[in-house]
């Protein structure tokens, strides 16, 4: 075998920054279980969000980020151990985040899944793109899933994927209706 | 042009070693001998054609000891610089290709090192490089997995311990003369030896400067390392280009982080007639001034986007003394060759059939 780097004499637990970040996913893996359930009240509220549009206009986008962004990490922290990278996929994804994967892959798994279904890197942790497939397949757009994703783009990480949805929406509603005027 | 400066065998293969050089480059024996070096940019091609790195080098010839292969400058992508590097060796040229930690981790400098040492390469310069919100592509992710210093550091354990990073074994090192980058003219000031310095410790043997417009402030820099003996440990080339004009001059001092133009520069420019002989004039201007300055061995020319005025440069400024660097000639084969690839093309095909019965016909 290749010969390593020597440790160190303090071993922390973990391979991966990521995992490292949020030990447990119990709440991770009930999202995905009831993502049927998490799509069809994201369609709600981003439709509420989208109708909110004036409002965010009125005060500014750039004036509400930052609350809206700590909600969003807050909420979709603790739903789906969300890295904020700012261009959510969730809803291509099965409701499983595949920033939590440790190569952060966006378009399915590598092929070093364990057979039990497991991440190569963190052998404790099921497989973020397992879960995704599993969770696709409950949702009625799953078949996002088969899309191919853009790569990242890592200048807006840490910015809020919601108010970008939503101005996207607004820009491309507003296009729409001066072009059938 | 000196004939110990090339290989008789081959122009693309390494030079003979010699003891105390780290290389078997061009470059490391021309500073060595004292000589003024003069190295200089090539401007990487958007393409994947071989040709265009061949005709942009082809402009330098005779003129320059060294060919900087730049890693996607300013964060924009163009043709790598282990490829272009790849392409002048093979050529004859001595490439001096830039590394820059911005894009590649550990595992891939070190690859690539060893790929470079293996095509020939026989100088590298070790860059942190500009951040990625400067280029074409801003949402790549930064990598900066490792700082230039660090870089300097594992390099040289490769070469002259012949170990990756991790301790293990190679069996063949890389032997390549390093090189770094300086900034005398950005904060903080009372550093900036001492930064050097540092690189020095890492591994640098040989540092590119910045752009120099502002003499003065080199000057005191320069006397800082002459006081601390660093151009005795490391040969120092100074950063010298012309500017197309004020505006470029204006523009450059605006967007371009850590380059220094004084204001004297753009009114000199701004006051010309034509703005780009005077660019050319301050250039060589800024190379009689800082081949005079004590503890600088060489010029670096970046000429940007001018590179066909780098000769032009060089010669007025007349900091060779005479010295003709390293130029292509063809040998007395490839003479040969090339006539007889005349013929072959001509049309006269000799058949040896006909040439026998020819000659027992005549007998």
């Amino acid at each position: 075998m290749a010969k390593k780097a020597e440790a160190t004499a303090y071993v922390p637990s973990g391979v991966s920054p990521s995992r490292r970040l949020r030990r447990r996913f119990a709440i991770r893996l009930w999202s995905v279980r009831n993502s049927r359930m998490l799509e069809w009240f994201y369609e709600r509220f981003s439709n509420v969000f989208l109708l909110l549009h004036p409002v965010w206009k009125g005060i500014g986008y750039k004036r509400v980020e930052a609350p809206v962004k700590f909600v969003e990490a807050q909420v979709k922290g603790l739903l789906f151990d969300c890295r904020m990278c700012g261009q959510c996929a969730l809803s291509s994804t099965g409701m499983s985040c595949p920033m939590n994967c440790p190569k952060q892959l966006r378009n399915g798994p590598c092929g070093g899944v364990r057979a039990n279904g497991h991440c190569e890197v963190e052998p404790d942790m099921p497989c973020v793109w397992v879960q995704a497939w599993q969770g696709s397949r409950n949702m009625k757009k799953g078949d996002a899933i088969l899309n191919v994703q853009k790569p990242v783009d890592q200048s807006i990480r840490e910015t809020s994927a919601w108010l970008r949805v939503t101005a996207n929406a607004a820009a491309a509603k507003e296009g729409e209706g001066a072009t059938s005027k | 042009m000196n004939a110990a400066d090339v290989n008789p065998n081959d122009i693309g293969s390494p030079l003979d070693p010699l003891p105390g050089h780290s290389s078997r480059g061009r470059l490391e024996r021309i500073l060595r001998r004292g000589e003024f070096a003069v190295t200089t940019e090539l401007n990487p091609p958007d393409s994947a054609d071989p040709q265009d790195v061949y005709d942009r080098a082809a402009i330098f010839e005779g003129w320059v000891d060294g060919i900087n292969a730049v890693d996607a400058s300013g964060a924009n992508c163009h043709m790598s610089s282990v490829g272009i590097c790849a392409l002048l060796t093979r050529m004859g040229y001595a490439p001096i290709m830039q590394i820059s930690a911005r894009d590649r981790n550990r595992i891939a400098i070190q690859g690539d090192v060893l790929g470079a040492s293996a095509m020939g390469v026989q100088n590298i310069l070790c860059l942190t490089g500009d951040g990625v919100q400067a280029g074409d592509q801003p949402g790549a992710k930064p990598v900066f997995d490792v700082d230039c210093m660090s870089m300097l550091e594992i390099i040289r354990t490769m070469r002259d311990e012949s170990k990756f990073l991790s301790g293990r074994k190679i069996t063949s090192p890389p032997n390549v003369f390093l090189g770094a980058a300086i900034n005398p003219f950005a904060p903080p000031f009372d550093f900036r030896p001492h930064r050097l310095a540092k690189k020095i410790a890492a591994g640098a043997q040989f540092v590119q400067s910045q752009y120099i417009f502002d003499i003065p402030m080199f000057k005191e820099y320069m006397k800082r390392v002459v006081d601390m003996g660093l151009h005795e440990k490391c040969y120092i080339l100074g950063g010298v280009g012309p500017m197309a004009s004020a505006r470029t001059a204006k523009w450059i001092r605006a967007n371009v982080p850590g380059i220094h133009i004084p204001d004297d520069i753009i009114k000199r420019l701004e006051g010309a007639e034509n703005q780009k002989d005077e660019g050319k004039k301050i250039c060589i201007d800024m190379i009689n001034e800082v081949k005079e300055i004590e503890g600088v061995s060489g010029v670096h020319v970046m000429a940007y986007r001018q590179e066909e005025y780098v000769a032009e440069i060089v010669h007025e400024s007349g900091v060779l003394k005479g010295r003709k660097p390293w130029k292509r000639e063809m040998s007395q084969a490839d003479i040969i060759a090339a006539a007889r690839n005349d013929t072959i093309q001509s049309g006269e095909v000799q058949k040896p059939q006909e040439m026998a019965g020819e000659a027992a016909g005549n007998s």
